[in-house]
């Protein structure tokens, strides 16, 4: 394993303790008004406070739990439905796979980011609809990789001798294809949660996504750019945050991909 | 090589179509009246049931879809329902704006993407490679609003150099910075591609200086994927247009179509994605044809 992807397990495996334990840990109650103004980072407030004087540290922390799962829940769905799509794209081929791939060609002449806006405005903007978003416009890399898998599996001889023994087509997709397709998978989903953190964070700076008081590490930039001179902690903080679990994800998703001999 | 640019073009139409189709089911199947948005709420029902007739609001769904393909078909994509100038208008007006930042941040990405990837590949991991393979990770890491407001936060507030609002550098750099990470690694890894083909091997063992080996036989093949790349990031550029318009406050049409949305302000969204998805789909047709032009290997059809 390469230093980078040490470092990238480390730094997930602190941010995920971080949020499990995030009630333990917290100093303050993440809502509560600790201090009647803007503090910067001390020995009292690690972080510093907030505008409204909460406490950005305990903030931080809960809003790790907020992005992880934002980004975790996303990811599923982009790869449920991304696998779905692909393997029966890929398996049946014909006008099954001509139709979901035009559906694909589809997606991704969106600029994603303005579809999930666009979707957002019009639902009620709230952690729900910010994952179930998410997935349903970032299934479509996975979809391509997948169904390129099949075509190249459903060729070998195995699956033929699978066939020759009578298995049922569902049965050949899910226990025999399936499985010999997992590497690039679990590679493109954790490069995928990374993409879902960030699009989560931009959604949230913008106003919607997760919505205040809950807190997520976009929605605590979103009133920052007002406080920039007298305050830049409150843009720094949460914005490293990200930097470093989308870096992790990144790393973590390489060094599976050279062990799981994964082609780029 | 003309019988598949045609195919390819009537190919875009039920593309486009498929695009137009979702983005109004979208916008219309949403709960709520975009009326609410604009009018008065003490106005009276007749004169709110008058809007709506004007705006087609009253039609069912379908209807309206097809009133507004049909228009489309013919260039009218209908009128701001804030302002009551004809789309197209609008959108004329704000393209050029999106286009100074994106054509120079093109420009500037592919200046620096290439060299870099190319000393990076040849001098695979040494220090210049571990340096940017670093940075273009973390370049992919960093949201690009963020290092927006980190560039404002470093050159506008602390060092007093730039304009946080209303100058062109600051998101201009924004856009490059974002699209360069990305366009490095692949132009890196393109090159280190090409440098382990048998007729690299070839060129050094008859005897070439390396720096013919790697400007004139590796270079030259290692530039193809990137015109195919050139083509499919589109979509992430103007995705990047959008926030930063928004941060920075740039009157292009990102920032337009991201307050349309906040409006519900429908023909001007249908107008803004329309002309994003055909600048994308058009990107991908000319990175396709692009590739056929400079590897003459490649052949779209087969030859009569």
């Amino acid at each position: 394993m390469s230093g980078a992807t040490k470092f990238g397990f480390l730094i997930m495996l602190l941010l995920i303790t971080g949020a499990v334990l995030a009630p333990a840990l917290a100093p303050f109650d993440p809502d509560a008004i600790s201090e009647s103004e803007i503090q910067g980072p001390s020995a009292r407030h690690w972080f510093g406070t907030d505008d409204l004087g909460r406490d950005l540290f305990s903030r931080a922390l809960f809003g790790a739990r907020i992005s992880l799962t934002v980004g975790v829940v996303a990811v599923v769905i982009a790869v449920l439905i991304g696998t779905i799509g692909g393997a029966l794209a890929g398996y049946y081929g014909g006008w099954l796979d001509g139709l979901i791939m035009r559906l694909v060609d589809i997606m991704l002449a969106f600029p994603s980011i303005f579809l999930i806006l666009a979707i957002q405005t019009m639902l009620t903007p709230n952690i729900y609809n910010v994952m179930i978003v998410i997935g349903l416009t970032s299934w479509m890399g996975v979809s391509r990789l997948v169904r390129g898998e099949f075509l190249r599996i459903r060729e070998l001889q195995y699956v033929e001798a699978a066939r020759a023994i009578g298995c049922s087509d569902l049965r050949i997709i899910f226990r025999h294809i399936l499985p010999n397709a997992a590497g690039p998978i679990i590679v493109a989903g954790t490069l995928g949660m990374a993409g879902a953190v960030l699009t989560e964070s931009a959604l949230s700076f913008l106003g919607l996504g997760v919505q205040p008081p809950l807190s997520s590490w976009g929605n605590m930039l979103m009133d920052s750019q007002a406080y920039m001179r007298d305050a830049p902690w409150l843009a720094i903080i949460p914005g490293l945050l990200i930097l470093l679990t989308v870096l992790s994800l990144y790393f973590i998703g390489e060094g599976l991909r050279e062990k799981l001999n994964v082609r780029d | 090589m003309r019988r598949y640019i045609l195919r390819r073009l009537l190919q875009l139409i039920p593309l486009l179509i498929g695009i137009s189709l979702i983005s109004f089911l979208v916008m219309h199947l949403a709960p709520g009246d975009p009326t609410a948005l604009f009018i008065d709420p003490n106005v009276k029902p007749e004169e709110l049931a008058r809007v709506r007739t004007n705006w087609g609001l009253d039609q069912p769904i379908y209807v309206q879809y097809f009133l507004w393909l049909k228009n489309a078909l013919l260039l009218d994509f209908g009128r701001s329902y804030t302002t009551g100038q004809p789309v197209i208008n609008e959108i004329a007006e704000r393209l050029p704006m999106t286009l100074l930042l994106m054509i120079p941040s093109y420009l500037l990405t592919l200046l620096i993407c290439i060299p870099v990837g190319v000393i990076s590949a040849v001098r695979k991991n040494g220090w210049f490679d571990n340096l940017f393979t670093f940075l273009s990770f973390a370049g992919m890491a960093i949201p690009t609003f963020w290092l927006g407001l980190m560039l404002m936060l470093l050159f506008s507030v602390q060092l007093r150099w730039l304009p946080a609002v209303g100058g062109i550098i600051l998101p201009l750099m924004t856009m490059t910075i974002g699209s360069l990470a990305g366009l490095t690694r692949y132009q890196r890894a393109a090159m280190l591609e090409v440098l382990n083909q048998d007729f690299i091997r070839t060129a050094r063992a008859k005897g070439l200086p390396e720096r013919v080996v790697i400007f004139k036989h590796a270079l030259r093949n290692a530039l193809i994927p990137i015109v195919t790349i050139l083509g499919l990031s589109l979509p992430d550029l103007f995705g990047g247009a959008f926030v930063i318009e928004t941060i920075f406050a740039w009157p292009g049409m990102g920032r337009l179509g991201v307050q349309c949305i906040f409006q519900r302000n429908y023909p001007v969204i249908m107008g803004v994605v329309m002309l994003s998805a055909l600048l994308i789909v058009l990107g991908n047709l000319l990175a396709d044809i692009g590739y056929a032009l400079v590897d003459p290997r490649i052949r779209y059809e087969r030859r009569d």
